[in-house]
């Protein structure tokens, strides 16, 4: 039998969704238990075994001087490091803090803002270290993540669709909920993952995968206003579960709040 | 002064990050101080200037765990802004999405990161090698949840059905009857998981906590009620304010929350305390079968109450799929206009607040959140400071142990509350 797949999860700035996406694979929780060695899973288990690992999954962004140490050390500890999820992928909506307004924010919510050892910016991993693969989503789709684990198990790239949730909903078969309904979609420019879910729900994609490769966001950014959203809404859409995803912020940005 | 500091970098098998530091004189408990150290996500603040359409999509990110009670929670104080009241269709189908989550979050708490602790094992893969029955009912009763949540919601975590007003999409009579026949099974299940872990041995331990915890004048409390306190606080949830007050220590990220300057227990202890007789008798009979009725003040007990809560849960929803019909609208508009609204609802770690000020664009001017595990953040190390001198004479890992075990206890989500855990004792000797 070959070597199981020396595990360990991280947790950085985040949700702990993308973890617990893991967990809720109740049907295959087991077996993939057979497969892999969980050596690191704070969130499940209290046994713990030391580096080095095969395989580092880690959620959330980096907000805090301790973090950016941290992370330094799993890089160094793993052998493969794959981010999960729009929190280590692309900042997470706590990275909203990176657009300018840091010491205020941090008023508002602490008495003492000088108790708070963090950053004014919430950062993706890969700003930090080299990162192997990146998994997409707000959270992550479970079956992916199980593709991901298998795939790094037989030491091979992991199979997962690149085009957007545009064509994911199409597929499907879904009304466009754009075309029909006038509900402006980030689908054409959010990266495929999800099964198109918000379009299925007869709503509006509201790019929580981020940026599809090479994303044409100001045409559909013309077309929302065209259709009268406001500018303060379309750069709200831009601006929020990935926020420093370079198309999304650069969109973003291009409208007025 | 000899002073010989306990460090544990991490606690395992809770949700967030923490430390826990207990500074011993001799025998006596000089101090505790729950440390929470996640990073702040600052949610509060970046609510100010998004659209109030948009709170329950990102208060739903504080947790992934119980993103639904952020949405549930974040829907009844924007409607309460703007002056919206649900219609009955609509809040069933509410009540029935926060079963699922009740149902989902409970047993990934009992099974996967409490039951260990009685069993003596790491984690619930080490269990599923003693008890692999047990491990499995339990995964299959968690994933009967997860599938109430995402029939109604399209996904477990983050779902993207919920919107101020009701539901983007409504769900067919066939989709939801679809569930039944796991439901039932689970009910079933969850009956016998009860007296299972009845038979677990629980440390004598009793103590008369402040419960805090939504009322309801018919029905067990989800999405609604009065606040109401073992102390006599019965008030309305817009006062929450007047009488909770949040302050910051310096050695937490997390606010404390406490009520006329005390500490205060919330969550299924306090929910079972509070609202009993309003248990289906199905829940009342499987929870006296195991002794349980209330005053119950063994926090260790919990995990039983979660049981009985599990149980409420499934019956619940059960009822509400066999007597459900889907709305004819699928949520009501909610007109713009400026207003301050506020919204209290019972997520699985207890009682979670959410207040907006909205302005007439209906853009968010200041937002307010009080996650369960800050308002029990000060009872836990009252907890802990009954039991230091125990702690004092253990071991260094078994102290540990019993330490992170008295904050499982409260199955504390970390990552809402500031929204990990260090352990550290200092004994001062």
């Amino acid at each position: 039998m070959a070597r199981k797949l020396k595990l360990a999860v991280w947790k950085f700035a985040s949700c702990d969704g993308c973890q617990l996406s893991l967990l809720d694979c109740e049907d295959e929780l087991l077996a993939v238990a057979d497969g892999i060695d969980i050596a690191l899973f704070r969130e499940a288990t209290s046994a713990v075994r030391k580096g080095p690992y095969d395989l580092s999954l880690v959620e959330g962004s980096i907000t805090t001087p301790g973090d950016a140490e941290r992370i330094q050390h799993v890089r160094r500890i793993s052998k493969k490091v794959v981010t999960i999820g729009a929190c280590a992928t692309a900042g997470g909506i706590q990275a909203l803090r990176n657009f300018g307004k840091y010491p205020e924010m941090l008023r508002v919510v602490y008495a003492r803002p000088e108790f708070i050892d963090a950053l004014a910016t919430s950062t993706p991993i890969a700003d930090h270290v080299a990162v192997d693969f990146e998994l997409r989503g707000c959270p992550v789709n479970k079956q992916q993540l199980l593709e991901v684990l298998k795939a790094f198990m037989h030491g091979r790239t992991p199979s997962l669709p690149a085009d957007s949730v545009c064509i994911e909903c199409k597929r499907r078969g879904n009304v466009c909920v754009m075309v029909a309904r006038g509900t402006p979609c980030l689908g054409p420019v959010t990266h495929a993952g999800c099964g198109a879910l918000c379009p299925t729900y007869e709503r509006g994609c509201y790019g929580c995968y981020g940026p599809s490769d090479a994303p044409e966001t100001a045409p559909l950014a013309r077309r929302f206003l065209a259709q009268g959203v406001p500018a303060r809404d379309v750069r709200r859409l831009f601006l929020a579960f990935n926020p420093v995803a370079d198309a999304f912020r650069t969109e973003g940005m291009a409208h007025e709040d | 002064m000899k002073t010989r500091t306990i460090r544990v970098d991490y606690m395992a098998r809770v949700e967030g990050e923490a430390a826990l530091t207990v500074r011993l004189k001799g025998d006596e408990v000089v101090g505790v101080e729950l440390r929470i150290f996640e990073p702040p996500r600052l949610f509060e603040a970046l609510l100010r200037g998004r659209s109030c359409f948009e709170a329950p999509d990102i208060t739903a990110r504080i947790c992934g765990i119980c993103p639904v009670a952020y949405q549930m929670t974040a829907c009844a104080a924007v409607e309460s802004a703007l002056g919206v009241e649900v219609p009955a269709d609509i809040r069933t189908l509410r009540r029935l999405l926060y079963c699922g989550e009740w149902i989902e979050s409970h047993l990934l708490h009992m099974i996967m990161l409490h039951a260990p602790d009685f069993l003596g094992v790491d984690d619930a893969i080490a269990m599923a090698k003693l008890h692999p029955e047990r491990v499995r009912a339990g995964l299959r009763m968690k994933k009967a949840g997860n599938a109430i949540v995402t029939a109604l919601g399209g996904r477990e975590v983050h779902p993207v059905n919920v919107r101020i007003g009701g539901f983007y999409k409504a769900p067919s009579r066939s989709d939801l009857e679809a569930l039944l026949p796991e439901l039932r099974w689970a009910r079933d299940a969850a009956a016998d998981t009860i007296d299972w872990m009845g038979g677990f041995e629980f440390p004598a331990v009793d103590h008369p906590y402040d419960f805090v915890a939504l009322r309801h004048p018919e029905e067990y409390p989800l999405c609604e009620g009065r606040i109401v306190s073992t102390s006599g606080l019965d008030i309305d949830v817009r006062d929450y304010d007047s009488r909770f007050v949040e302050s910051q220590v310096a050695y937490s990220h997390a606010l404390q929350t406490t009520l006329d300057g005390k500490s205060i227990f919330c969550g299924p202890l306090a929910r079972f305390h509070h609202n009993f007789e309003r248990l289906p008798a199905v829940a009342r009979i499987a929870a006296e079968r195991v002794g349980l009725r209330p005053p119950c003040t063994n926090p260790y007990k919990s995990i039983l109450v979660r049981g009985v809560e599990v149980l409420f849960a499934l019956d619940e929803a059960i009822r509400i799929i066999e007597n459900v019909s889907s709305p004819r609208l699928p949520f009501i508009q909610a007109p713009g206009r400026a207003g301050t609204g506020f919204g209290c609802t019972e997520a699985p770690r207890g009682i979670l607040y959410h207040r907006y000020t909205i302005d007439d664009e209906a853009t968010i001017a200041d937002a307010k959140i009080v996650p369960p595990t800050s308002q029990n953040q000060r009872s836990i190390e009252d907890d802990l400071a009954r039991i230091g001198k125990a702690l004092a004479a253990l071991p260094l890992a078994e102290a540990r142990a019993r330490a992170e075990r008295v904050v499982r206890n409260y199955d504390p989500c970390i990552s809402c509350a500031t929204h990990f855990l260090d352990l550290r004792f200092e004994i001062v000797a």
